[in-house]
């Protein structure tokens, strides 16, 4: 992490300016048989941002980017890729090239034609292409398979080369459609910082689909979560995590602990805990939703000195390796769900059975809606 | 003998004659109806004619001879003309089959799944019929008085007196049209299997029309391509009933030459000769091909 940080700090190789911006307003995409793919949705996406668009399958992610790539036509609304109108634009025209979930390398070519293929396409010259393709091989330590088939590379070695025979066109936005999900976890991890790496170089427009909520935690300068057709919310990763609008996305986007409220006076409300301490204004909520990793573990003897602390047993105990998960039953027969970090010594971690004092900090806790 | 080997033994025994009572009677079949025949075919071309042009002793090359054009008159070039004509019409309907079997095919696959296989029956439909009858039916079509003859009049492309058939329009026609179905059918099982996101990856790159056919689709269809151009080339070369129909003494093919030896004006060794140039020929271009579409395709999986 140490290494990548620096990395991303190395300044962009090609300029931003509003080349690669991306805006969508009201677009909508409805399917045959009146399934509404993607519905109503307004969006902009800033030139040089790794925005991942994440959900569940069939939320809507995929159709959106096929739509900015332009293999679908939208039903309605309007996309601008670097403040151009793309409703007259068909795919081959467009300054986007994708990164396809199967990768679709061309069978019949070997790595470095694939790379060459849109190079030629646009009619680019032999010599230039070579030299192109020969240094974006080198930036993506293609090289030692460049005259392999397509067909006898391993996952890791295609999805390469995906990637590099879209690069190599230097476009405005890269789409990428969950390039790394056919990968196994460690190969994934060590591509996905590749990746991310090659796009703070680069200074390209990536927009990701995934429907994995860590990767995009991983990689992302702002998500958009979707559900149904909509995005539930759009935000730098921080925001989206630390403070979900509403239950779909908390719950999305790592696990969390969720008690509908009703409000008692300023900053209290009421809940099936009892009643809660909150620091921000209620707004409306209906949700009082706080993280597992949030909860704060005592000794049972540990005095009750500040709001939010209950008492309760650990019911069960998950060890994860760096941190455990904890299900509490609380005095009313609730139960809540705590991680805590093993930081400590192995004898010191809870155990099924034993009464722990609990403490949700007012601050913590996030008023969401429904 | 330790128990465990005579197990084996029967067990190899069970398998031996589970091998011969399954591919034994088709072995059967091709030594009495195809090997040995053959062998006859072979042999016959090595003897001399007698006067009604059955095979005779001594053994000769003489029928090779006329096979290359030399005859009691000297060298003639008509033999050479006519099996130049019957590649070239071979050619011709080919290409033309290729030219209609792609856009029918993808306008097959681009109805609803459950119409598909009822086109596909129309597309074969007809090779139920004999081909002699649908040949006749094409006799209609491109004969002295039928309105494709006169539209050909109108537009002073053909003589008044004449049809488009007898000729050779006709011919390459009638081959095209009796052969379509094999193009269509192994294209077809290639073209169902498509990788669209191929086409989408040809699209991103920049590719559009021709140009991403080229590239996308033509590779894929590549193996159905070749399966089909087989399928439709070797029969076409060697065909009779089109030519001795719809092309008249005009355009003669070597279907009908090797015919009016064992017929019209037998001659024995002289058709043995001529139909064993032919395989061989037909063997060498298969040969060719096999090459060329490895290079092509790469997969060498296609075709023969």
């Amino acid at each position: 992490m140490e290494q990548m940080n620096r990395d991303m700090h190395e300044p962009p190789l090609s300029g931003a300016g509003t080349l690669g911006a991306i805006s969508l307003r009201g677009v909508t995409r409805v399917f045959a048989g009146a399934v509404t793919a993607v519905n109503q949705i307004d969006l902009d996406i800033n030139p040089g941002e790794f925005f991942t668009l994440l959900g569940p399958s069939g939320c809507g992610k995929t159709t959106l980017l096929r739509m900015i790539a332009g293999f679908e036509t939208p039903d309605a609304g309007r996309i601008l890729i670097s403040g151009r109108e793309m409703q007259d634009v068909p795919a081959h025209r467009r300054a986007v090239n994708t990164v396809f979930q199967s990768y679709a390398l061309f069978p019949h070519l070997n790595v470095e034609q694939n790379i060459g293929f849109g190079l030629r396409m646009r009619g680019v010259k032999a010599p230039e292409r070579k030299k192109r393709v020969d240094a974006m091989m080198e930036l993506m330590q293609i090289g030692p398979f460049a005259t392999r088939s397509a067909t006898q590379l391993s996952g890791g070695q295609r999805q390469r080369v995906a990637l590099a025979r879209a690069l190599v066109n230097e476009p405005e936005v890269v789409l990428l459609d969950e390039p790394l999900s056919a990968l196994d976890a460690k190969l994934r991890t060590e591509l996905q910082i590749e990746l991310l790496r090659m796009q703070k170089r680069l200074g390209m427009t990536f927009i990701f689909v995934t429907h994995d909520q860590h990767e995009a935690l991983v990689m992302s300068d702002r998500i958009a979560v979707m559900s149904k057709g909509k995005i539930q919310q759009v935000g730098p990763v921080l925001d989206v995590y630390e403070k979900p609008r509403n239950a779909f996305v908390a719950e999305f986007l790592g696990l969390s602990n969720i008690f509908a409220l009703t409000p008692s006076t300023a900053h209290k409300v009421q809940t099936v805990l009892g009643e809660l301490d909150v620091a921000e204004p209620l707004q409306g909520a209906s949700l009082a939703m706080i993280r597992p990793e949030k909860i704060w573990f005592y000794p049972a003897t540990t005095a009750r000195e500040r709001p939010n602390m209950f008492p309760g047993v650990v019911r069960e105990s998950i060890y994860m390796g760096a941190a455990t998960q904890y299900r509490i039953e609380l005095a009313n027969a609730q139960f809540i769900t705590g991680v805590e970090t093993n930081n400590k010594a192995a004898e010191r971690s809870w155990c099924p059975g034993e009464a722990v004092l609990i403490e949700l900090k007012p601050e913590n806790i996030m008023l969401i809606e429904p | 003998m330790s128990p465990a080997r005579t197990q084996a033994e029967v067990e190899g025994r069970r398998q031996r004659a589970r091998l011969w009572t399954t591919s034994g009677p088709g072995l059967v079949w091709i030594m009495l109806f195809l090997l040995i025949p053959s062998a006859g075919l072979l042999a016959i071309a090595f003897f001399s004619a007698d006067d009604y042009g059955n095979p005779v002793l001594p053994l000769s090359t003489q029928p090779f001879q006329q096979v290359a054009g030399f005859s009691l008159l000297g060298w003639d070039a008509g033999n050479i003309a006519i099996f130049l004509r019957s590649l070239q019409q071979a050619g011709i309907a080919t290409l033309a089959a290729i030219v209609i079997a792609y856009p029918l095919v993808f306008f097959i696959l681009s109805r609803p799944p459950a119409v598909r296989p009822l086109l596909l029956l129309f597309v074969i439909l007809p090779s139920w019929t004999n081909q002699v009858v649908r040949t006749y039916a094409w006799l209609e079509l491109l004969g002295p008085n039928a309105p494709l003859s006169w539209l050909a009049h109108s537009l002073h492309l053909l003589p008044p007196e004449l049809g488009l058939a007898p000729g050779s329009l006709a011919v390459t026609s009638g081959l095209a049209y009796n052969y379509l179905p094999y193009m269509i059918v192994p294209l077809y099982a290639s073209a169902e299997k498509l990788d669209w996101a191929l086409v989408e990856a040809g699209r991103d790159l920049y590719a559009a029309g021709i140009k991403l056919f080229w590239h996308t689709v033509f590779p894929q269809t590549l193996p159905g391509l070749l399966s089909g151009v087989i399928f439709v080339a070797i029969p076409a070369f060697g065909d009779y009933v089109v030519p001795a129909l719809l092309g008249g003494d005009k355009a003669m093919m070597i279907g009908s030459l090797i015919s009016a030896q064992f017929i019209e004006t037998p001659d024995w060794p002289y058709g043995a000769a001529l139909t064993l140039i032919m395989l061989a020929f037909t063997g060498l271009g298969l040969v060719a091909f096999r090459i060329f579409s490895r290079k092509l395709g790469g997969t060498g999986e296609t075709a023969i």
